[in-house]
């Protein structure tokens, strides 16, 4: 049986070989290189989209306004449910409940307020960080309520912070508590970089 | 749990305190302030009764008089017993403390102090509990506003 033997070249062979990849590696390098970014002039001006920073920080803002929950009274119940999976205010963009002020920007007072309580709260809010909006929650946030007579609370927590919404309610539903979060966002929205809180 | 016999356990405790109990129905016994702590003394570390539990101190305004009602309960002997006294001092009401009995009158008898405005007498921390210092009155009070 006869082996069949590789082909073993000459070193002329070697050289001829060589020379004819070189060429043809010359000759196929001579077409222009197209501009990498060509595509771009066009590209631009299909994805790209001029604004303000008031309006991107305005949506950024409006879309993750993290609340402080400031749960006083029963109306922290109501607003647990409106956190919990049938509500889900985290689809309005609540994400995380903070319990320290210095991480949250929004803050809901949701419940009666005492005297004895009212230094604590007007301390929470000062340690939040600007920029920062507050609801009052329930009819016992906004004036005192049934108990505004008493000697004990505070007849609306307006005359301890300064309040954005009021949601009126004795609980307020869930439902409203968001619809009072959308009125919040929508103040955002038209809020300003440049804006001062006194 | 049963409840006993108050007036049976009124003539216990006058025996044992001759003068001490003022009056007796089938609710309560009432005694005498001077000898509350005494006879709180007793009702506690007495086998008879062993009350080792002060279930609840609260008080009443009866516009002529406070009263200062105790309920006491033995978690050994299982059963309970009302105790009450009485204050007609309207100025400043004072009733001996039983904080060094019971550890559970401590903020219980600051509430009444703070709400009612009876000082009790031997209370390692007698100041208001859930009113701030410097209120003026005792909102309880039925002459309060």
């Amino acid at each position: 049986m006869e082996i069949e033997k590789p082909a073993i070249f000459s070193p002329e062979q070697y050289d001829a070989a060589e020379v004819t990849r070189i060429v043809q590696l010359q000759q196929n390098s001579q077409q222009p290189i197209p501009d990498p970014d060509g595509w771009l002039d066009e590209e631009l001006k299909r994805n790209v989209v001029l604004t303000t920073v008031d309006f991107l920080f305005d949506q950024a803002r409006a879309r993750s306004t993290f609340p402080f929950l400031l749960g006083l009274a029963c109306c922290a119940l109501e607003m647990m449910s409106a956190g919990m999976s049938r509500f889900d205010f985290t689809r309005w963009g609540l994400d995380i409940a903070r319990w320290s002020p210095r991480q949250a920007d929004l803050m809901i007072v949701a419940g009666t307020l005492t005297w004895k309580m009212a230094p604590a709260v007007r301390r929470l809010y000062d340690q939040m960080a600007e920029p920062k909006w507050v609801i009052a929650m329930g009819v016992c946030a906004i004036s005192g309520g049934t108990f505004r007579e008493s000697y004990s609370v505070v007849p609306g927590v307006n005359r301890i912070v300064p309040v954005d919404v009021y949601i009126p309610g004795c609980p307020p539903r869930p439902e409203a508590l968001i619809y009072g979060i959308n009125l919040i966002q929508q103040k955002i929205l038209k809020d300003s970089l440049v804006r001062k809180h006194d | 749990m049963t409840s006993l016999n108050s007036e049976e356990t009124a003539k216990k405790i006058a025996s044992a305190f001759p003068g001490s109990v003022t009056a007796a129905d089938k609710n309560a016994v009432i005694v005498d302030s001077k000898s509350l702590y005494q006879v709180a003394d007793y009702l506690k570390n007495s086998a008879e009764f062993d009350f080792n539990y002060l279930a609840n101190l609260t008080s009443v305004d009866y516009t002529d008089y406070f009263e200062v009602v105790y309920n006491l309960v033995s978690l050994n002997r299982n059963h309970s017993l009302t105790l009450k006294t009485r204050c007609y001092e309207r100025e400043k009401p004072t009733v001996p403390s039983v904080v060094s009995l019971w550890r559970t009158a401590d903020f219980q008898e600051r509430e009444i102090y703070d709400l009612m405005g009876i000082t009790f007498s031997g209370h390692p921390n007698m100041k208001r509990l859930f009113l701030w210092e410097g209120f003026q009155g005792h909102p309880l009070r039925r002459d309060y506003l």
